[in-house]
């Protein structure tokens, strides 16, 4: 693999929440989702979102990245108030968003373009970073050539490039089978290695949570609020071991019990993560 | 998908003998006259008279200046339908005002048919090629437009939403999303815009000239050359034709991620 290199960002992408409230839906549909979060991340933490579905996980994901606003509260990046869409805030979902008329490297190379980079240079940085995901021979493929694994390889490449102050990430691998899964955890933390960038990740499996993250905290169903924090102590770098050991299944059973008192009895309806506006414009 | 070559041969083989069966029902009916009642094969001319007309046609001087004079209305109207349906198209599926302007007039002039614009035509413009090109033009315009339409409100918002957050304008959003994203629509669109354009030939060539296939079909009817009324119909549906397979073929190079093979894990 190339690029083994480290490419190292400045010290940046501290996250601060103060009260934040996100709001959904609009007039008399209108509902809270998120309540009252309040929370800090530092710059090149690894923190997961963990909670069930609806929680309002993935809208808290939403407003970081600047796809939807607050309604009350403050929330900012490196002390900037966060409005609108950033590529310094890149975002990844579970299902893949390649351009499907664009070669792999000209999808990665899509940022860069955006922001006035040459052809030539642009193409340097996609591949650079291709070499990264371990996807330096399959450049000139379009997305639906590619595994599902590989799209979202892809896709990681695709924010990384823009050297973005967080790395959103709203459950990625949610719909990879359960090796696919395991093997893409291993290659995010080893990019996370060399690639230093606050790491938001939303999931509902615990294994993954307390796997990658630094900090894992549990969401409360809606409103969603953050009930509980959890240090996960497991020394760096991890491997597929650390979930079996001892302290993990401890830590796990204690998720566990977090997640299952707070269910509520009637299903929740998942978000729209993005809060599109479905209609013209 | 994958179709052997012999069963491939034996489809072929049956699509033409389809052609040949018509071609002999027709001979037949119109050899013995047939009158059916409903409709009469009395003054229908056999295909063997049609291919010598054919025949005569192709070495007559005319020709040339028929197909060439067709070929060049249908091109610039078609042309013309192209550029402003595909404008007009981006800027309704865009703009939800513009769609609130532009929309409501387009769909009052839509249903109005070719033929009924030809006296407006004549009195609207200076000369009767410009009336001809605008009957051509009219014609294809609206497949264009209502596709382009159709394609743009189409694209996926979860696309234009990752466009925005990797840093894209709107009008690179435009160009670099909606326009590719669009591109498979347009091309039908294009495609059928193609056909009706030819489609409404024979209608903008009756306003005059002396040349056109569309006039020669039409002047074959009013001078009674029946055979030639057949010739003029097969020119215009083969042009027609072999336009929108030009197309088609320009739109699937134009959309190479449509063809590939998807992975198979």
């Amino acid at each position: 693999m190339s690029g083994q290199e480290r490419i190292a960002f400045s010290d940046t992408g501290r996250i601060e929440l103060e009260n934040v409230a996100i709001r959904l839906g609009s007039g008399d549909k209108a509902f809270e989702a998120v309540s009252d979060v309040t929370l800090s991340i530092a710059p090149g933490e690894f923190v997961c979102l963990l909670g069930p579905s609806g929680c309002g996980k993935s809208t808290l994901l939403g407003a970081l990245a600047g796809h939807l606003p607050v309604a009350r509260g403050q929330l900012t990046v490196d002390g900037k108030p966060v409005d609108g869409p950033h590529p310094e805030r890149g975002i990844v979902f579970q299902h893949h968003t390649l351009f499907p008329w664009k070669s792999v490297l000209e999808n990665v190379a899509f940022g860069p373009k955006m922001r006035g980079i040459g052809r030539k240079a642009r193409r340097q940085k996609a591949e650079e970073i291709l070499g990264l995901v371990g996807l330096q021979d399959f450049t000139n493929r379009y997305p639906k050539q590619l595994s599902g694994g590989m799209q979202q390889r892809v896709e990681i490449a695709r924010v990384l490039v823009n050297r973005p102050r967080l790395l959103l990430m709203d459950e990625p691998f949610g719909a990879l089978d359960a090796l696919t899964r395991i093997n893409m955890q291993e290659l995010l933390l080893d990019i996370w290695s060399r690639v230093r960038t606050t790491i938001v990740f939303v999931t509902h499996d615990i294994d993954e949570a307390l796997f990658l993250a630094d900090r894992v905290l549990v969401m409360s169903t809606r409103p969603g609020r953050i009930i509980e924090e959890i240090k996960v102590p497991f020394r760096r770098p991890r491997d597929a071991a650390v979930t079996v050991a001892q302290e993990f299944a401890q830590l796990k059973r204690r998720c566990l019990e977090l997640l299952h008192t707070r269910h509520d009895s009637f299903p929740m309806h998942r978000l729209e993560p993005l809060g599109l506006d479905l209609g013209n414009g | 998908m994958a179709v052997s070559s012999a069963t491939g041969i034996r489809r072929w083989i049956l699509r033409a003998a389809s052609i040949a069966v018509c071609l002999l029902a027709w001979q037949t009916a119109a050899t013995y006259h047939i009158n059916l009642g409903l409709v009469t094969f009395a003054n229908v001319p056999p295909p063997t008279d049609v291919a010598a007309a054919a025949i005569e046609f192709a070495q007559s001087s005319k020709a040339f200046s028929h197909l060439s004079s067709s070929l060049r209305r249908v091109s610039i109207g078609f042309a013309l339908a192209s550029v402003l349906g595909i404008a007009l198209g981006l800027a309704i599926g865009r703009s939800r005002r513009a769609g609130d302007v532009l929309l409501p007039p387009l769909e009052l002039l839509r249903p109005i048919p070719a033929v009924a614009w030809i006296p407006l035509a004549v009195l609207m413009f200076p000369s009767s090629e410009a009336s001809m090109i605008y009957i051509t033009f009219i014609g294809a315009l609206f497949p264009i437009l209502l596709n382009t339409v159709h394609g743009v409100e189409n694209v996926d918002p979860r696309l234009v939403a990752s466009a925005k957050s990797l840093g894209g304008t709107r009008s690179a959003i435009l160009r670099e999303v909606v326009l590719p994203s669009a591109t498979p629509a347009i091309v039908t669109g294009l495609a059928i815009g193609m056909g009706t354009s030819w489609f409404c030939l024979v209608t903008a060539e009756m306003i005059s000239g002396q040349f056109g296939i569309g006039y020669y079909t039409w002047e074959s009817y009013v001078i009674q050359r029946y055979p030639d009324i057949i010739v003029g119909m097969v020119l215009i549906g083969l042009l027609g034709m072999g336009s929108t397979v030009i197309l088609r073929r320009v739109g699937t190079a134009l959309t190479p991620w449509h063809t590939v093979e998807e992975s198979r894990r």
